[in-house]
């Protein structure tokens, strides 16, 4: 496995360039191109503003105003984690005959489709950077210096669980259809259209062990709540629980790394 | 110094039946049985046990046929999958030439995906910056190499994939039947540039249904058949080991219907009087035992056995052979070669002899007959018999006349075998 991870390093500049192709290729052919990538979480953040806004204007605590913003700080990394897993779950099968054909390390596949989603959550960021300035939303500075480590801690989960999803999908196909599902109740398991608070205390232990709640509590007080930034303990936390899940999923995919090209 | 180094190579496939199908993981974890599903209904063993060497500098050729394992032995000498038993050792970079442009993406330009797919073969950024107009030049597409790959032909594409796996250097170059695509002048172009590969001393193994490569290009070769090496060594005498294999082979599918006595008794194809009968036809080998398939250039004898109902003084033994278009190739009879009938009495044989059978490869038919000096015949077998020469040259047309090359003056030329 040690041995597995340093191949990787070689390849680094493989992957880089295959990311760079993923996002080429994704808008060849569409009128504007790059600015989807802008376009479409706006575009999320004005569906989501006239839901919450026009249709649904119930009672909220006042600290989640403006309530869409306050959610778009969570939807924006969920996108981004499971539109990666659902196509890490198929990028083996699509890859195929890369797999059989040509040697090379196939744990690229499932790493280059988490790494272009990135890509495009950051593109997103500068979308709601504006919008955070245009509702004055206060930033605490010293807050934002832990943006980038919940992002890693993100990357590194979204990395495990991309690892062992694209290499069971191999063997069971139905990984593919019982993710979708499970990633829909997952959605609804984190407290990103609603605010911890607001769950009743036995349901939100139950969430509190859901790794994912406290990606998303922990970009929510970093960008939208007002200092300071008191998820951190769990933030690490998870962070470490993280790094087992890669070993993990790393673990499981280099153990069936010799059946992946038969099986494909 | 051995450049690929095989012992005792096994490979296993499991082959998961129809208890799988069905078995998905749902089920397979609602009844606690993943262990039980996960293992095989069946195996399938793809190599034997097969060891060889292949020295360093050398060209080496795995003949056999379809399902013979020679594709499976290939990828586990490029690293595409381990063997499940034995050893493979390579020494030095390896490019498998296997399935071109197998990494290309359709949406973007030749260009990135000649850098994309230089770097999967182990190439960096920078190497195939320094080799990418020779790879463009070599494949031709001087013009196309910044539109999408999509808009590629299907030989484009090829080319393109064949000129990057090439120009990574190897040193040692992994060949699987590739090339049967592409046109003449490109598959030229690629001989040379093995050629060129051959004589700075580095190693080809080259898998392919083509015999000619074989003999014409490999130091050595390895016969392939069901999973095991059957012959190993020089390539003409191992080409010549699977030739005579596959004759043999075709010989016991071609003996089956020849040899039903139904054949005779069908009226279609056979007519006459039947004062004479032919009661028995063989073609037989060089060495007398009946046979189906021949070599260009080999002794054939077509015996007939025939009876004579009532004696008769006017007859004559016709022979003809027509290929497979239905072309008379040759005729003759007895009385064409001005023999004189005297009698024919009771049973007899006649044989008749071609001391070296020059046609060139395909199936042929014959008949044989015994009928009147005017033609009215006793017993005429009209292509009730067939049999087939092979040749290891793919000559055209259907007489190979004895021949032989010269040249002189300004001419320099490899003889032809």
């Amino acid at each position: 496995m040690l041995y597995s991870l340093q191949q990787l390093l070689r390849y680094r500049s493989l992957v880089q360039s295959l990311v760079v192709r993923e996002l080429k290729a994704r808008y060849r052919g569409s009128v504007l191109g790059f600015f989807w990538s802008f376009v479409n979480p706006l575009l999320l953040l004005l569906v989501y503003t006239f839901v919450f806004t026009v249709v649904l204007p119930g009672a909220r605590p006042p600290e989640l105003e403006p309530f869409a913003l306050f959610m778009f700080c969570g939807i924006l990394p969920w996108t981004w984690f499971s539109s990666s897993l659902i196509e890490s779950s198929n990028v083996l099968i699509a890859g195929g005959n890369l797999i059989r054909k040509v040697l090379f390390p196939a744990e690229i596949l499932p790493i280059v489709t988490v790494l272009a989603g990135l890509v495009h959550f950051c593109l997103g960021l500068p979308i709601l950077a504006a919008f955070l300035v245009y509702y004055r939303v206060p930033i605490v500075p010293t807050d934002l210096l832990w943006f980038p480590v919940i992002v890693a801690v993100q990357l590194v989960l979204t990395l495990g669980l991309a690892l062992l999803l694209s290499a069971l999908t191999v063997h069971f196909r139905d990984v593919r259809d019982l993710l979708s599902n499970l990633l829909t109740l997952w959605f609804f398991a984190t407290p990103i259209i609603y605010d911890l608070s607001q769950a009743p205390p036995q349901v939100r232990r139950l969430l509190n062990l859901n790794p994912f709640t406290h990606l998303a509590v922990s970009y929510q007080e970093v960008l939208f709540r007002p200092g300071p930034f008191t998820e951190w303990p769990r933030l690490l936390a998870v962070g470490a629980g993280s790094i087992a899940v890669f070993l993990a999923g790393y673990f499981v995919f280099d153990r069936l790394r010799d059946t992946l090209a038969e099986e494909v | 110094m051995t450049a690929i180094e095989v012992r005792d190579v096994r490979k296993v496939y499991r082959r998961y039946g129809r208890r799988r199908q069905f078995a998905t993981l749902k089920s397979a974890l609602l009844s606690g049985r993943v262990m039980r599903d996960l293992r095989p209904d069946d195996i399938f063993e793809a190599l034997k046990g097969v060891s060889f060497d292949v020295a360093a500098g050398k060209t080496f050729g795995i003949i056999g046929r379809n399902g013979s394992g020679k594709s499976t032995m290939l990828k586990l000498i490029a690293g595409i999958g381990r063997p499940t038993a034995g050893t493979v050792q390579v020494r030095g970079r390896v490019s498998a030439l296997i399935e071109l442009g197998a990494g290309f993406h359709p949406e973007i330009s030749g260009r990135e995906n000649v850098y994309i797919n230089g770097m999967m073969l182990g190439l960096t950024k920078r190497e195939i910056a320094a080799r990418f107009d020779e790879i463009v030049a070599f494949a031709e597409l001087e013009d196309f190499i910044d539109a999408p790959v999509k808009t590629y032909s299907s030989g484009m594409y090829v080319r393109l994939g064949f000129a990057v796996a090439i120009h990574v250097e190897p040193d040692v170059l992994l060949v699987d039947e590739v090339l049967a695509v592409g046109d003449e002048s490109f598959t030229h172009k690629c001989l040379d540039k093995f050629a060129e590969f051959r004589r700075r001393g580095r190693t080809i193994l080259l898998v392919t249904h083509s015999l000619d490569l074989v003999t014409r290009f490999c130091d050595e070769a390895l016969w392939l058949d069901g999973g095991a090496a059957r012959a190993h060594g020089d390539p003409k005498r191992v080409v010549d080991a699977y030739l005579m294999d596959v004759a043999a082979v075709e010989n016991g599918q071609l003996m089956t219907p020849d040899e039903s006595p139904d054949m005779f008794k069908t009226g279609e194809g056979r007519w006459g009087s039947r004062e004479v009968e032919i009661t028995h036809v063989d073609v037989v080998d060089g060495a007398g035992q009946p046979a189906h398939v021949f070599q260009s250039g080999d002794p054939v004898e077509i015996r007939l056995r025939v009876h004579a109902n009532q004696p008769v003084t006017d007859f004559v033994f016709g022979v003809g052979i027509f290929n497979a278009e239905g072309v008379c190739c040759y005729g003759t009879n007895t009385h064409i070669e001005g023999a004189t009938a005297g009698e024919l009495n009771g049973d007899g044989e006649v044989r008749f002899t071609i001391d070296h059978l020059h046609l060139v490869e395909g199936t042929y038919k014959l008949d044989v007959a015994v009928h009147r000096e005017n033609g009215t015949p006793y017993d005429y077998h009209r292509l009730l018999h067939t049999f087939r020469v092979k040749s290891r040259l793919k000559e055209a047309g259907i007489f190979r006349p004895p021949h032989r090359w010269s040249f002189s003056g300004g001419i320099r030329i490899s003889g032809p075998q």
